[in-house]
């Protein structure tokens, strides 16, 4: 067990994030080449005034009319996100295994704070999972790979809670928790969880289509 | 409900289209289609799709069917290229007759739904990239193949011959000849400012949009012509059946005709799809960034002419109207307020319906849907029962609408509806209101 947990506790941690940083960067970087070459419009009519002005007004809640037809839905999702990406790195547990192996450190969250935080994450996936169960045009288009999605994204913040708790063993806990949090990583650039990467290119295109070229607002 | 059987309406061209494929040929064209045209952003929206369905709330198909998840704008795409995407081109013909007639009759590409997106989807180029794909196939609805021949063959929608268009041109100009004794429709006159060019339908159905034109042009004193060639009409059904090839030699013969009488620039009659084909769609796949001419619509022109005091109105329009936006003008170009003004310098009283402007409701006959003909009518029409709705909402008898295909689906609704309403181009509310100083 112990030797187990250093492997997920110390080179597979780096290994995760060179699979997370590298893929990430090959995934944006041969998107970008394969629009050069069959989708010349995304560049000729690029705007960043106007693909700004979309973002904008797409990463502000309410600030355009489809978030503002289904608030219940808005709420949860940016909080849901907000958290997703503030927990890992404020979380006091990361900041203090960075701060060992590379003398790097910032503030932390409380950790009462952390885990309520985290409750409030799992929370949203069974908002989602419900949502997907439930919804008719949303359980239409909803497949195997939409489930597993958002287990993944579900399992560290489960895993994490069980280990704070000492649910399950504290050790075995942390394990699984690290393992889940090294396969979202890593399945960030390979799976559909790449809208973490897309979104802002897919948002600046049509925000630019619709503001330079038809000029018109897209939200 | 999605537990609805879903009947497929029977069409020739498709149905005779899907009998003479084989899985061998479905392959081979899918492939040949995306190697070459799914790029980047095909990829990029299928990997990043949510599958949230909040394009769901855009459409007013899954509206006017009480929310039948298979008419949202993901829905489509999931019977469309996601089915061909996930098998890697092995699907049945079978599947292809499904996918077309989702493509061609149950998405107008309004391109309501890239506004409802987080991502900003653009669910109407998925759709348009299935189309190419079904026309590719030879599974194309008959009657918009029948105008796409029309194109091809004579440069124009409505198989109207050269000397046929000349004659049009005359005989309204005799028309109007009554009206005002020194009117001209110039023809084939080099230099003039303007080239007005309008879509095939008006010599061949509306001819009197053409008589009420020049007369406007004659009143407000306008340095214009039109040609007596091919490359009058700048309607393109071609690019919605997905025949790009056409698209481009209807694109090409419309500027060239500008660019040899040598205008200044070129005024497009009330049509909305014919906008987005000269701005948006075959001026890029012939390369042009911009148009090689500059165009515009018909409501930048005549808010030009209102604006400048070059037409002056005589009388409003006593009796409220509303008016309906075109998505490929508002949506696609941004002039919904433009529109407003000109209907407002005209009319005593507008009401608006909702939701409007960018977010207006399509009229369901836009995207080549109304030009797939009688089989698909009722398609259209009870997929757009919240336009229906939002025409009664408003109270009033009279709606603008400053397009085409506009008025052809619109005025479907309304006698399928039973609504007690009238429709009327910019054009005819300004022929009517107008000062016209030879009186
Ligand atoms: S009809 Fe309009 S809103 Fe509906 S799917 Fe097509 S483009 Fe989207
Ligand atoms: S709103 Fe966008 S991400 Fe969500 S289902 Fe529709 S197309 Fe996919
Ligand atoms: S016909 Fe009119 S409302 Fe319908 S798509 Fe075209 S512009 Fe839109």
């Amino acid at each position: 067990m112990n030797a187990l947990y250093n492997f997920v506790s110390g080179p597979l941690v780096w290994i995760a994030l060179a699979l997370f940083a590298g893929g990430s960067a090959w995934r944006l970087w041969s998107l970008v080449q394969l629009s050069k070459k069959k989708d010349i419009y995304v560049h000729e009519y690029f705007s960043w005034p106007h693909a700004l002005r979309s973002i904008l007004h797409w990463i502000v809640p309410f600030a355009n009319e489809s978030t503002r037809k289904n608030p219940a839905l808005t709420v949860v999702a940016f909080v849901f996100h907000l958290f997703l990406l503030a927990l890992p790195l404020f979380v006091i547990g990361h900041v203090a295994m960075l701060d060992k192996a590379l003398g790097l450190s910032w503030p932390t969250l409380p950790e009462g704070l952390a885990d309520a935080m985290s409750f409030v994450v799992v929370g949203a996936c069974v908002y989602f999972l419900a949502r997907r169960l439930t919804v008719p045009e949303v359980k239409f288009v909803t497949s195997a790979s939409d489930f597993v999605i958002l287990a993944l994204a579900a399992a560290p913040f489960v895993t994490g809670i069980l280990a704070y708790h000492q649910i399950g063993g504290a050790q075995f806990m942390t394990i699984l928790h690290m393992l889940s949090g090294e396969a979202m990583l890593v399945a960030i650039p390979f799976s559909r969880l790449s809208h973490m990467l897309y979104a802002p290119l897919t948002r600046a295109y049509i925000g630019s289509e619709f503001g330079a070229v038809r000029h018109a607002r897209d939200w | 409900m999605s537990s609805q059987p879903y009947e497929l309406v029977k069409d020739k061209g498709l149905d005779e289209g899907v009998a003479r494929l084989t899985p061998e040929k479905i392959a081979k064209v899918v492939g040949a289609v995306l190697e070459s045209e799914g790029g980047a952003r095909l990829k990029a929206y299928v990997d990043t799709c949510a599958h949230c369905g909040l394009c769901a709330e855009a459409c007013h198909f899954f509206h006017s069917h009480d929310r039948d998840p298979r008419y949202a704008p993901v829905a489509k795409v999931k019977q469309t290229l996601w089915g061909i995407l996930d098998k890697g081109g092995a699907v049945s013909p079978d599947y292809i007759a499904r996918a077309s007639r989702v493509a061609y009759t149950e998405c107008n590409l309004c391109k309501r739904c890239a506004m409802y997106c987080p991502f900003g989807i653009d669910i109407a180029y998925v759709v348009g990239l299935m189309r190419r794909i079904c026309h590719k196939l030879g599974v194309t609805p008959q009657y918009i193949q029948d105008t796409a021949h029309s194109h091809s063959a004579t440069m124009n929608q409505m198989w109207v011959k050269d000397d046929e268009w000349i004659d049009s041109l005359m005989w309204q100009e005799a028309e109007a000849r009554d009206e005002v004794a020194d009117l001209r429709i110039p023809l084939e006159k080099h230099g003039a400012e303007i080239m007005y060019s309008v879509i095939g339908p008006e010599p061949k159905f509306r001819t009197q949009l053409i008589y009420q034109a020049a007369v406007i042009m004659h009143a407000a004193g306008v340095d214009w012509t039109m040609p007596a060639t091919p490359g009058w009409d700048n309607s393109d059904m071609a690019m919605y059946s997905g025949d790009y090839e056409i698209m481009g030699r209807l694109k090409r013969s419309h500027f060239e005709c500008a660019q040899r009488l040598g205008v200044k620039r070129i005024v497009m009659g009330e049509c909305g799809h014919a906008f987005r084909s000269v701005h948006d769609v075959g001026n890029r796949w012939l390369g042009w960034r911009d148009e090689p001419v500059p165009v515009i619509h018909a409501v930048q022109f005549y808010h030009e002419l209102i604006t400048s005091g070059k037409i002056m109105i005589a009388k409003k329009f006593q009796e409220p109207v509303t008016f309906h936006d075109p998505c490929n003008i508002a949506r696609g170009m941004g002039l919904h307020e433009m529109g407003r003004e000109v209907a407002r310098a005209l009319c005593e009283e507008v009401v608006e319906m909702t939701p409007n402007r960018e977010h207006n409701y399509c009229c369901s006959a836009g995207g080549g849907v109304i030009n797939c003909g009688p089989p698909f009518r009722n398609t259209r029409v009870h997929g757009n029962k919240v336009k229906a709705e939002q025409l009664a909402a408003t109270g009033v008898k009279t709606v603008i609408a400053p397009c085409h295909n506009c008025h052809g689906g619109l005025e479907d609704i309304i006698h399928h509806y039973k609504l007690d309403m009238k429709l009327k181009f910019l054009g005819d509310l300004i022929y009517e209101c107008m000062e016209k100083p030879w009186n």
